[in-house]
């Protein structure tokens, strides 16, 4: 049943080899007040009927709707070859490469997607990855209290809800402050956020897009950080990065991301993986797990977790981050997805996110009622002003089947009528004039 | 091997792009768009699956090799539950958060709440939430609740955690994320935390004691029940790290010994693969009067029977984006659901005769610190081998050769020269006796033979790795 292998002429023998009676006695350094008082658990059941169980649990998972939401998890196609590639044995089977010599598959992949998070940020030195977007996030923050030895950080209004919870959850115990600057409208509020840094402070965050869908030139609030000696920390959506400007070319000092969209399943909210990416300069204060190239005793190149003097197996409770494990599958997924591109098919997806959301955008703003807020330049979300309460548009076209978006209210109090609508690659013209002319039909039927 | 970006040929395509059925837009204004694009492989699909492909078999595996590193609990990942958890590949966690949306998405959300109470049953806790990410991300998680709750009672001069010296890593670092000082005591003779040491340690400063049990160095500990007397009666909580229970399954449970927190590594103890570093998924547990600090948000089973998802106002706040690493849930579900009552029993039961039978079969060649029963995982220590110059590294990369993945070595810091051996239930006698055969042989050349053990590995695509170069180049990342 648990799969244990030994026949009992193999238990007996081992129990001869070990001089126990039996395999209860093996047990015995458990004082009998100790065991447990019940383990009131169903017997078990075969293969068969658990994939019954499971296919019966799978069917009602949503799968059917037609997601025009976003909020950081993003519905992309991913290549065939992600799958296969990524259930070899040999890689979702292994652990830390602990041992170099006989994890180099394993630890080449992570090299080459340090290097691939690198390019995509426009920074100079990548982890082996984080356990999430806003994980990712709250790490960056802390690493800017590291960098800089001071206590608060900026947190724009327009970063996602839920890594904003996360930061201040992580940066509560540490007695760290969180300064919300809340946004104009669906975009980040620049001049109070340049007034808002002074020399207490270790880094302001950012997201681009932003949670709204709005992108923005960060290069002025990056030079009036680096004027206090802050840092810019941007949280960036992958796939945007093949059309907009890096965290890297904006002036970032620190990229995070969730990584989800580089070839990670939907999967109901993970596993997924957040990157992070720095300058070179601030690498040995990098949270988590890193490898390097070094060469063998031959001069053959070869690939080593490295910089471990920072982490908690060697440092304890000095070291830069608690992590032990990081996302590596989850990441080899994204390196994988990003190789079957390729340099021009990457580019291509983004431009093709691009148009369709410009498309929606037309056809949804010209939805009599609904208007466009401004959120000036945006990348594949945008920002729509409903005439009615944005939550109940939302529940009446989930029965029909679409998942037109995220509404704000629950975040944004005041914004109760605004949504925010994300469109995919996957999305076709078909699915988006259908989501218009539903809304259509939900806002005045 | 050449990495993929060396593979890379000016103008080479893999996967096609979708075909766009809208029309062209407008560009992004000039400062906002990317100047470069990026300098991503062009390769043909086929020379990225052979890539891969190769890449993947320059690793050892549990499917390809034994892997008893300690700690780890590196056992059989059942297929099956692979299928199970690649079921719900196409859920958008995000429609669970739409009003409305939690009556579409039943089925995963009966996984999150039916798991939690597999696991509350399993350790004893009262509930449990499966949203932290890994075993460490659980601990942290664990002790913000913990300080949540000295909060609460205004109990706010609490600022130290106490760890065993045997203990991972991880728990302290966990707590000093959560901003507590870290008190280390010293482990006894006997092998487990000092308990007079513990007692001193003791001060109504102290908010919690983390300990692992069966501890780092594979012992049952039979003062848990006392260390958490002693804390409660200080006003601490105790914190158990649930690494190493898959050798008590059905035999112990650290609520009914009197722990307030625990966490447990899905992908130890419950089957889900390691991923070669990750996902895991660290679920905490706790006890009745802390539920409310649990974080946000709490899947709730309505009375007619149907699943909600439920703000939870007094909790410490959110700790990740949705409900846990769902998939690696998933599979957990499906082991657990598979395994039964008796199979889970079944498991720490053959775990730790594994452990036994490979520690009986070494100790006459390997020194063995604590000579006394062990539960799943047994701790030897080469010291017997380093006067001949041979280290337990030496040990371990000799074992590569012979296509054993290596123990756990250096770890517990507490034993000089760590050789850490975690068999787990899945592995056969016959599999176990042949990694003994080359134990036993590499004691053998350890005296007649050094020079052999030194140069290992040599049938590795390479050998011993320059680390020290590694940190002074710190080339992380490709030109």
């Amino acid at each position: 049943m648990g799969y244990c292998p030994n026949t009992p002429d193999d238990i007996r023998d081992m129990l001869a080899a070990i001089g126990a009676a039996s395999v209860e006695e093996l047990f015995a350094p458990i004082p009998a007040e100790l065991r447990a008082k019940s383990f009131d658990l169903p017997p078990g059941m075969s293969e068969l009927e658990l994939m019954r169980l499971m296919r019966e649990k799978a069917a009602s998972c949503g799968a059917d709707v037609t997601p025009f939401i976003g909020g950081g998890i993003y519905d992309h196609f991913i290549p065939a070859a992600v799958d296969h590639l990524a259930s070899r044995a040999e890689f979702y089977t292994a652990y830390t490469p602990y041992q170099p010599e006989c994890a180099q598959g394993t630890l080449q992949a992570l090299y080459e997607y340090q290097t691939t998070i690198c390019r995509l940020t426009g920074l100079e030195a990548s982890n082996a990855s984080l356990y999430d977007g806003g994980t990712a996030v709250a790490e960056a923050a802390l690493m800017s209290l590291r960098i800089t030895d001071r206590h608060k950080v900026i947190l724009d209004g327009s970063v996602n809800p839920l890594h904003r919870e996360i930061v201040t959850g992580y940066l509560h115990g540490l007695s760290a402050q969180a300064v919300d600057v809340a946004p104009d409208g669906c975009v980040s509020d620049l001049a109070r956020l340049m007034a808002s840094i002074d020399d207490e402070t270790a880094a302001v965050i950012v997201q681009s897009p932003n949670f709204f869908g709005s992108v923005q030139d960060f290069r002025e609030l990056a030079q009036k950080a680096h004027d206090h000696e802050a840092l810019l920390i941007v949280s960036c959506y992958p796939i945007a990065m093949g059309l907009v400007a890096s965290p890297g070319e904006m002036g970032a000092d620190i990229a995070v991301g969730e990584g989800q969209s580089l070839g990670n399943h939907l999967s109901f909210g993970g596993p997924y993986f957040g990157f992070i990416a720095t300058r070179k300069r601030f690498i040995r204060n990098l949270p988590g797990r890193i490898v390097g190239e070094t060469i063998d005793h031959q001069g053959r190149r070869g690939f080593v977790l490295t910089l471990q003097a920072r982490e908690q197996h060697i440092k304890r409770h000095k070291a830069t981050s608690n992590i032990c494990s990081n996302q590596s599958l989850c990441a080899l997924r994204g390196l994988i997805f990003c190789a079957s591109l390729g340099m021009k098919g990457f580019e291509d997806l983004a431009r093709l996110n691009y148009d369709k959301a410009q498309y929606a955008k037309s056809v949804l703003g010209a939805v009599r009622g609904v208007d466009l807020l401004n959120c000036g330049a945006t990348f594949n979300e945008f920002t729509l002003a409903l005439p009615k309460d944005a939550a109940e548009v939302v529940q009446r076209l989930l029965d029909k089947g679409i998942a037109a978006g995220v509404p704000l209210g629950q975040y944004y109090p005041g914004m109760e009528r605004a949504l925010v609508v994300t469109v995919t690659e996957k999305r076709t013209k078909d699915e988006i004039d259908r989501l218009a002319a539903l809304l259509e039909e939900v806002l005045w039927s | 091997m050449e990495l993929i970006f060396e593979k890379s040929v000016s103008g080479r395509t893999g996967v096609r792009v979708p075909l766009s059925d809208v029309p062209n837009a407008a560009p992004l204004p000039d400062e906002l768009r990317r100047r470069e694009p990026v300098r991503l492989p062009e390769v043909a699909e086929l020379d990225l699956v052979r890539h891969y492909t190769n890449l993947s078999r320059r690793n050892f595996s549990v499917d390809t090799n034994f892997y008893p590193l300690g700690s780890c609990t590196m056992k059989y990942n059942t297929k099956v539950t692979e299928n199970a958890g690649a079921l719900f590949a196409s859920c958008h966690p995000m429609v669970a958060l739409l009003p409305g949306g939690d009556k579409l998405v039943q089925g995963p959300l009966s996984i999150v709440y039916e798991l939690e109470r597999q696991l509350a049953e399993i350790t004893g806790m009262e509930e449990v939430t499966t949203q932290p990410l890994a075993g460490a991300h659980g601990e942290m998680t664990g002790i913000m609740v913990i300080a949540a709750y000295h909060k609460a009672r205004g109990d706010e001069k609490r600022k130290y955690v106490i760890v065993p010296d045997s203990s991972h890593g991880t728990n302290p670092a966990s707590a000093a994320m959560a901003g507590y000082e870290i008190v280390t005591v010293p482990t006894a003779p006997y092998g487990d935390m000092d308990l007079d040491l513990f007692r001193q340690a003791m001060n109504e400063e102290v908010a919690a004691v983390m300990l692992t049990c069966p501890n780092t160095l594979g012992l049952f500990n039979p003062h848990i029940a006392e260390i958490c007397a002693i804390a409660h009666e200080g006003g601490a909580l105790t914190y158990y790290d649930g690494a190493n229970l898959n050798a008590i399954l059905g035999k112990v449970r650290p609520g009914d010994v009197g722990f307030d927190v625990i966490h447990v590594n899905l992908h130890k103890t419950f089957g889900t693969p390691h991923g070669g570093g990750g996902p895991g998924s660290g679920p905490i547990g706790v006890r009745g009067d802390l539920v409310r600090f649990l974080p946000t948000p709490r899947v709730v089973r309505r009375e007619d029977g149907s699943y909600a998802v439920e703000d939870h106002p007094e909790g410490i706040g959110r700790v990740s984006d949705f409900f846990g690493n769902f998939a690696i849930m998933a599979r957990a579900y499906a082991y657990i659901t598979m395994l039964g009552r008796e199979g889970l029993v079944e498991v720490s039961e053959q775990a730790v005769l594994n452990a036994n039978y490979i520690m009986a079969r070494l100790k006459e060649e390997y020194d063995l610190p604590f000579d006394q029963t062990c539960m799943h995982e047994c701790v030897f220590s080469a010291s017997r081998q380093v006067q001949n110059g041979v280290h337990a590294i030496d040990v371990a990369k000799y074992l590569i050769d012979r296509g054993f993945h290596p123990p756990t070595v250096y770890f517990p810091l507490n034993v000089k020269e760590a050789i850490m051996i975690e068999p787990t239930e899945t592995e056969s006698k016959q599999t176990m006796d042949a990694f003994i055969e080359v134990m036993l042989e590499a004691a053998r050349l350890a005296k007649e033979d050094p020079e052999r053990l030194h140069e290992a590995p040599v049938t590795t695509p390479v050998g011993r790795l320059d680390e020290t170069r590694a940190a002074r180049m710190q080339q992380v990342c490709c030109e």
